[in-house]
């Protein structure tokens, strides 16, 4: 059998979505991969070979038998939820979103439990943004705060921000200054130019304080030998000594930040200090995205119901109010009597509460491959892995949509058809 | 049994990473899941010893986790998302959404097998 090589394949894994990836396909596998990182090249190698069993009724069915399951668990729950979606296309996220509503539903994403935080934060302070390819061609002042990205988003030092040569930033990691905020020292902040390792749950006080020093308030509390969040002052003063002095500077942020004490008011205080730098340089704020598509999750959520996360249709048009709508909050107060999880793995994700919860009640699951939620799912429907043996639009933490291609051929349909097929089956209920 | 009090921060690394893309039942997964991360300092007061096991303790759970030691603050143990981490977590999310996933008070007592 021949090998057939795929170019600029999109890599599906984290929010980065790098988009140049070479994949080497033999008898219908991914045999082999370049340009990518050891967690890209993991997914791509057995992210479409290990397919769950087509489950419903407590054994094998048929597709059909799994539709039919699905659509009479969730016709006939009371408080259904729709959640999960942050490893599939967009154009999924808008048949899930539509399906919550016509069944009066919860619906909710996997940045519930990860940058949900700064996805409040923005609403509550907007966000001076730019684009990777703008921070790549400019950003002579890259600051990670609570990320790691080395670990992490592992090709985003070298594609957009630190070693990428860009149109004023010829010389890559030399014409950049790297600043790490982080609670531990770690491979990114191995490579940084100043490295701050700062007590955890400081965030938001350091954030406070260097919004101070940048608008060059007083600050009688702190004497000149004072710490902050573990670190001198003096250290904190040269890092804002740097953000005046440079030409272009971003602050990518972690879940160091969104899942510490303070949550959202981290971010939010985050982003006013990036608004007060922009009275003396250009600054900028960008969420370091988790899984590939759960800025797309957001991006979808808002245009069809005006809410990004934690939604609720039970009146009959959507309400808006996370820690009463999270997945975690509802799965742990027994609100919740039916679930469809589609991409994602809760029962690894999750805290073991809100697990607890979902092993009781009837749980629809729609998962590329086996995982530790198809292991006890009611009805378990195997589908196309999206970017590997399926098509459609994701969207990078950057908000830019990227088309991911269909490259290898699969028995079991997308999320979207599956989605789709049981939208059909639930508005014709009777028939259940 | 030599126990001691801290805070429990979930990272993310690069092996859990690659190892759950892998697959979550494989032994990459499970190990490295359950491998704990502490500073030299607490690794030398409980007397642990590389993959020694140590039985982690939060208000709402507890695991068996394997230890290794690493340069970070005493009193601050790192332990790698997944199903483990996820029985140490509590309920609240204090109206976010989002419970505590990192800095929880736990306690760490060495265990022997």
């Amino acid at each position: 059998m021949s090998v057939t090589v795929h170019k600029d394949v999109v890599c599906t894994f984290c929010g980065a979505l790098c988009d140049d990836l070479e994949m080497h396909v033999e008898n219908n596998r991914v045999v082999e991969v370049k340009n990518v990182c050891s967690i890209g090249r993991s997914k791509a190698l057995h992210g479409d070979n290990d397919k769950p069993e087509c489950r419903a009724g407590g054994g094998p069915a048929a597709l059909e038998q799994a539709y039919d399951a699905a659509a009479q668990i969730l016709s006939r729950a009371r408080s259904p939820l729709v959640y999960g979606f942050s490893s599939t296309v967009a154009e999924a996220n808008r048949v899930g979103v539509e399906l919550a509503e016509i069944l009066r539903g919860g619906l909710d994403n996997c940045s519930s439990y990860c940058h949900g935080p700064g996805v409040l934060a923005r609403q509550h302070v907007g966000l001076p943004t730019c684009t990777l390819g703008e921070a790549k061609n400019r950003a002579d002042l890259v600051v990670f705060w609570g990320a790691n990205p080395m670990e992490s988003h592992m090709r985003h030092f070298s594609r957009y921000s630190v070693q990428a040569r860009g149109m004023y930033t010829p010389q890559g990691r030399r014409d950049r200054k790297v600043v790490v905020v982080d609670v531990r020292p770690t491979p990114s902040s191995k490579t940084a130019d100043l490295f701050f390792q700062v007590t955890p749950g400081s965030d938001y006080e350091i954030a406070t304080v260097l919004r101070a020093l940048v608008l060059e308030l007083p600050l009688p509390s702190l004497a000149d030998g004072s710490m902050v969040g573990g670190v001198p002052l003096a250290e904190w003063r040269k890092l804002v000594e740097l953000i005046k002095g440079c030409k272009y500077g971003i602050v990518f942020f972690g879940i160091g930040l969104t899942q510490s004490q303070g949550k959202d008011l981290n971010v939010e205080q985050l982003i006013r200090l990036v608004s007060d730098c922009n009275r003396y340089t250009r600054f900028y704020a960008m969420p370091m995205r988790g899984h590939a598509n759960v800025n797309g999750n957001n991006q979808v959520f808002v245009w069809q119901t005006g809410y990004p996360l934690a939604i609720s249709f039970n009146r009959g048009y959507p309400r808006f109010n996370p820690g009463e709508f999270s997945v975690i909050d509802m799965l742990n107060r027994g609100d919740v009597d039916a679930a469809l999880i589609v991409a994602t793995d809760p029962a690894a994700h999750l805290p073991h509460t809100a697990v607890e919860a979902l092993k009781k009640i009837p749980t629809i699951v729609l998962d590329p491959v086996n995982s530790l939620t198809t292991e006890w799912a009611d009805v378990v429907i195997p589908v196309a892995t999206s970017g590997l043996s399926a098509e459609g639009t994701y969207y990078r933490m950057d908000n830019v949509p990227i088309r991911l291609r269909k490259i290898l051929d699969c028995e079991w349909p997308s999320d979207l058809e599956v989605l789709q097929n049981i939208k059909e089956r639930v508005l014709h209920a009777e028939n259940y | 049994m030599a126990s001691k009090k801290g805070f429990l921060i979930t990272v993310r690394t690069a092996r859990q990473g690659a190892a759950m893309e892998k697959g979550k039942f494989s032994a990459e997964y499970i190990a490295e899941t359950t491998s704990l991360t502490l500073s030299p300092r607490d690794y030398q007061e409980l007397a642990l010893t590389e993959g020694c096991h140590v039985r982690i303790r939060s208000d709402s759970g507890q695991a068996l986790v394997t230890c290794r030691s690493a340069e970070g603050p005493d009193g601050v143990f790192f332990l790698p998302l997944g199903p483990t981490a996820n029985t140490l977590i509590g309920e609240q999310t204090y109206g976010t959404g989002v419970p505590s996933y990192k800095g929880f008070p736990v306690e760490l007592e060495t265990a022997e097998l």
